[in-house]
């Protein structure tokens, strides 16, 4: 990612003194930022560093020292056991958030811009559905989808996801469009444009950041998801998370082997992040506020 | 750029649909085959096993259990459905789920004894008494073992192995340092050996604990050591008297091991409170003989690679000398299995001496049989073969064996007040309490 | 709303209609199953489950590790809910005017939202390891070496509310960058002329920032509220995977694991997922209708 440095017509105080503050100021929050970039990298070094260690070493104690003999074996049996799953991962999350994406796009511009009686109901209820409690419904949850013929499969994981993603995507991006001045869709209506036409000529085109938003939220979301995993999925099928997991819960647990495969499952939503990070702080910029 | 995003959409859409479509799998229906009794041969061309062993030495073992089935079964597909998560928890709230929707796999783990009892009660695992005659495991396990696993009269599961929970680890050198020339044989005798390390060494832990349910099996051990074998056995029956002095004294000494490691240094998991010992950081440890295969076995498969009796060395937890305190991990077949035949072929797999031979070296557990190939299990195994055969039998509270899960739960809640508040009046009754709700 | 004709909003209900079924059968569904179960005497697996009434609703209160995890959830989400907005306001605020690196800034905060829960687990749980002293691991170790040793402390072990506080350390970890990257877009949102108008007036740049960019960031304020929230109410693999199923560190979500899975106890699992949601009717229903309605009259 590159270092973006928006420089602001910041008002030009006269006088030496307030040049000397703002210098110092400055300073400080560069010192600041600094303190807090330790804070959120100290345990990645610690995962990074673990990892290659072997059994022997692999204790709180030593948590913060280098490995005395530098050991890729956590490595390899990590990727052993996760790789499986990470094509599971990219088959639930690419999908998952696309679609998310879409649904949340089109609830959205309905509950902004094509507002029916109740809307404001329906919104408030959607928002509240993001607190049911997944762990009590689990078991219901699994009866549903065993009663509609698809337990165990790759796609009722993806749909629950979609669904449960339904609330906040639709939050997203019903902020999003609120920007979107009312004129604009108002003229687009005087035109004689449908509801549907005025979405695809109007809305979608302006739609590029906020996607971006939705599409990182979900991703990342069903990306580390576990619960859902575990219940949803079966063997032959299970995703990245559940692979970790299983590194994690054995009755005697090699540290060196779930730390590196935290950093494996990690990989693709960093990746992401790295790459799309950019459109997804000018999304959230764009959107964050209605005008 | 709009109709670059326009298409952008358009495709992303597309290419939504397509993937959920490929991804979207058939459900698997169970194959028609008849639930017959017949346990002769196997009709089934796939069996799923359902466990919670996914890494280490257990992983290994259920690998190794596999192949050897495959090597009998050649035409049946074996799917390992495996899910990890301490003791179980995330594998048997799946399992729940699975049995609640009417697809169960075919046999399941759960730890042999009152661990299964909800299962039973809810109908949904078969009865295997029949199956235990014909493959002859009435008379290869021992009779009380066969008891303590049987509800009602009937048996569930086939115990796969056996681990013992009442074992004392401790650091030779450090204990030496202490001028402690043998291990404790009583509760008080070992709260004096501790008060020997604290005197001599003040820069080593007398003894360590790792997270709640290591000092809920500590607890056990001291109750057993207090009580004895007759006194703890008696708990678990309904209308135990938990209000017996003895229980009282027995807290009373739990908590007077348990200022010897204050909060400020729990370790973090078991292998941690383990590892001290091993690291002369602390003198004593009580944990089950799993740490024996943590400490013994190669750095590459996650183990300390150290040498029994001198960097390591073990008795009978305090007061339990001559008492077996066992959990077992052991298999059922469940109600509906979809491939009945199969489950009961990996099933006399398990139970069978080759099975048990095979499992337990890997696992670092002794087999249930008594017919053992004695020569494949050295070390600490030795050692724990031989109590095994002579030992009085006591069934494990935290591993599953004597105390249903309501039972269990509330122990557990009593327990994890006392580590908080202290209060010994109080944690009896909550124990006297649990006792009256939930014992049968 | 005016009295518009089905005409001009039918379409538009049509169009969210596929979302409404699906949050109405696998939500609202879902939580009516929930309210059934803890109105029923379904204790085991093996119960029919009888309506019962509301007998659960008050026996819960008798179980002495409820009341705990209740204070336990309540004090994780104070710390969690407040430390990410504080911290994410704070990060915000010192990016807010150009600063030299801010992308990599912003790339680092944000980089442990990749990680899932399961993951910060393993490091936090050795990270905040309890011993002290010789023996100290961890964070504690860190503070020893750089002679801030009376910072050690028993992190979760602690008996304290700081137990709580210490396993909203990771979550705040964890989510403050998102809320960072949230008030961070909010902040330049605000038109620089209002700002310049605020100074011109003879307001401090605290004082901008309190009467003129704060009141603009209240969606900013529930997106991150609503996203915080229900992170929190649910939280389980983090707490789970620090420290299992200890009852000093039990949140309600442990709680409910416990008794469906573990106990097979659903009536009580039911109950406490009910109590979950009302309290969320209570304390943040209000609010989004509060919201939505201020909004409007803008």
């Amino acid at each position: 990612m590159t270092a973006v440095a928006v420089e602001k017509s910041a008002p030009q105080r006269t006088g030496s003194d307030a040049a000397r503050k703002k210098l110092a100021w400055s300073s400080a929050r560069f010192v600041l930022l600094m303190f807090f970039v330790l804070f959120f990298v100290l345990p990645i070094y610690v995962l990074l560093v673990t990892s290659f260690k072997n059994a022997s070493e692999t204790d709180p104690s030593h948590a913060w020292a280098l490995p005395s003999h530098w050991s890729f074996d956590g490595w390899r049996t990590a990727w052993d056991e996760i790789s499986p799953g990470l094509a599971n991962s990219f088959k639930v999350a690419v999908p998952g958030a696309l679609i998310s994406a879409v649904l949340g796009s089109l609830n959205g511009y309905v509950l902004a811009k094509w507002r029916f009686p109740g809307a404001d109901v329906v919104f408030t209820l959607f928002l509240f559905g993001m607190f049911i409690p997944y762990q009590a419904v689990m078991i219901p949850l699994v009866q549903l989808f065993t009663n509609l013929n698809l337990s165990g499969s790759l796609f009722s994981l993806m749909l629950a996801h979609v669904v449960y993603g339904i609330p906040i995507c639709t939050l997203i991006m019903r902020n999003y469009y609120a920007t979107i001045p009312d004129e604009l869709v108002e003229a687009s209506r005087v035109d004689g444009a449908g509801m549907l036409r005025t979405y695809w000529s109007i809305i979608v085109p302006n739609s590029g950041p906020a996607f971006a938003v939705v599409i990182i939220w979900q991703f990342t979301s069903i990306w580390n998801d576990f619960l859902f995993a575990v219940f949803l999925t079966g063997t032959n099928n299970w995703t990245a998370t559940v692979h970790l997991n299983n590194l994690l819960g054995a009755q005697t647990v090699n540290f060196n082997q779930p730390m590196a495969g935290a950093l494996i499952t990690s990989a693709p939503t960093l990746l992401i992040y790295v790459l799309l990070g950019r459109f997804f702080m000018r999304g959230m910029m764009a959107g964050a506020l209605k005008g | 750029m709009r109709a670059r995003w326009t298409a952008v959409v358009a495709v992303a859409a597309a290419g939504a649909l397509a993937l959920s479509a490929c991804s979207s799998s058939k459900s698997n229906k169970p194959s028609g085959t008849s639930p017959g009794n017949n346990t002769g041969a196997v009709t089934d061309s796939k069996v799923e096993v359902f466990s919670w062993w996914t890494g280490g030495g257990e992983a290994a073992g259920l690998q190794a259990l596999i192949a050897d089935y495959k090597k009998k079964n050649p035409s049946v597909d074996f799917v390992n459905a495996a899910v990890a998560g301490g003791a179980g928890t995330n594998a048997k709230a799946v399992l729940k789920s699975r049995l609640q929707a009417n697809t169960p796999p075919d046999s399941f783990q759960g730890h042999a004894g009152a661990e299964l009892q909800d299962y039973i009660k809810a109908n949904q695992v078969e009865p295997l008494d029949d199956f235990y005659k014909q493959q002859g495991l009435d008379k290869a396990f021992p009779q009380s073992l066969i008891d303590e696993i049987s509800y009602k009269g009937h048996v569930y599961s086939v115990p796969a192995n056996i681990h013992r929970a009442n074992v004392l680890w401790f650091n030779p050198q450090v204990v030496q340092k202490a001028g402690i020339s043998s291990p404790p044989t009583s509760v008080a005798d070992f709260i004096a050996d501790l008060d020997k390390v604290k005197q001599t060494q003040p820069d080593v832990l007398p003894i360590s604990v790792g997270d709640q349910w290591t000092t809920e099996h500590l607890w056990e051990t001291v109750m057993i050591g207090d009580l004895g074998a007759d006194g703890w056995n008696a708990l678990w029956k309904s209308g135990a008297n938990w209000n017996d002095p003895k229980v009282t004294q027995a807290i009373n000494d739990f908590k007077k091991i348990m200022t010897y490691v204050p909060s400020s240094s729990y370790a973090a998991d078991w292998q941690t409170a383990s590892k001290q010992v091993i690291d002369g950081k602390a003198a004593y440890n009580v944990m089950g003989d799993w740490a024996a295969g943590y400490f013994t076995s190669s750095v590459a498969s996650g183990g300390l690679a150290k040498t029994a009796k001198t960097d390591f060395d073990w008795a009978a937890a305090p007061g339990t000398d001559g008492i077996y305190d066992w959990l077992s991990d052991s298999f059922t077949l469940a109600k509906g299995a979809p491939h009945p035949s199969a489950a009961k072929a990996w099933l006399a797999e398990i139970g069978s001496k080759d099975g048990q031979d095979i499992f337990n070296p890997i696992k670092g557990s002794i087999p249930a049989r008594t017919d053992e190939d004695k020569s494949k299990y050295p070390g600490y195994l030795t050692w724990a073969l031989d109590e095994w055969s002579k030992d009085k039998l006591v069934g494990s509270f935290y591993h599953g064996v004597v105390a249903n899960n309501a039972w269990h739960n509330d122990i557990d809640n009593a327990e994890g007040q006392f580590l908080k508040d202290w209060n010994v009046s109080n944690f009896q009754k909550a124990l006297v309490d649990a006792a009256q709700q939930d014992a049968e | 709303m005016r009295h518009a004709r089905a005409r001009n909003w039918l379409p538009g209900l049509l169009l969210v209609a596929p979302s409404i079924i699906l949050v109405a059968i696998f939500v609202y569904g879902l939580i009516g199953w929930n309210f059934k179960v803890a109105l029923s005497d379904q204790h085991h697996d093996y119960d029919v489950g009888k309506f019962v009434g509301t007998e659960n609703f008050s026996n819960i209160w008798d179980i002495r590790v409820w009341s705990s995890s209740v204070k336990n959830g309540l004090i994780f989400t104070l710390v969690f809910v407040g430390g990410a907005l504080l911290l994410g306001f704070f990060l915000a605020f010192l990016m807010d005017k150009a600063i030299k690196g801010e992308g990599s800034f912003r790339a680092v905060y944000l980089f442990p939202m990749a990680i899932s829960f399961v993951a910060t687990g393993v490091v936090w749980k050795w990270l905040m390891a309890s011993p002290h002293g010789k023996d100290a691991s961890g964070l504690n170790r860190l503070f020893a070496d750089l002679g801030l040793g009376s910072l050690q402390n028993d992190w979760y072990n602690s008996t304290t509310w700081t137990n709580m506080a210490s396993l909203a350390l990771p979550a705040v970890w964890q989510m403050s960058g998102y809320i960072m990257a949230l008030f961070l877009a909010g902040f330049r949102g605000v038109p620089e002329e209002l700002r310049e108008a605020a100074r011109v007036d003879g307001a401090n740049e605290w004082k901008v920032y309190r009467y003129v960019v704060l009141p603009q960031l209240r969606p900013v304020l529930l997106t991150s509220v609503i996203i915080l929230g229900h992170i929190s109410l649910k939280i389980f693999d983090l707490v789970y995977s620090i420290n299992g199923k200890s009852v000093n560190t039990e949140v309600p979500a442990i709680f409910m694991w416990q008794r469906v899975y573990d106990r097979g106890d659903a009536a009580i699992g039911a109950t406490a997922g009910a109590y979950i949601l009302l309290a969320v009717a209570v304390f943040v229903v209000p609010y989004l209708v509060w919201f939505v309605r201020s909004e409007k009259k803008r």
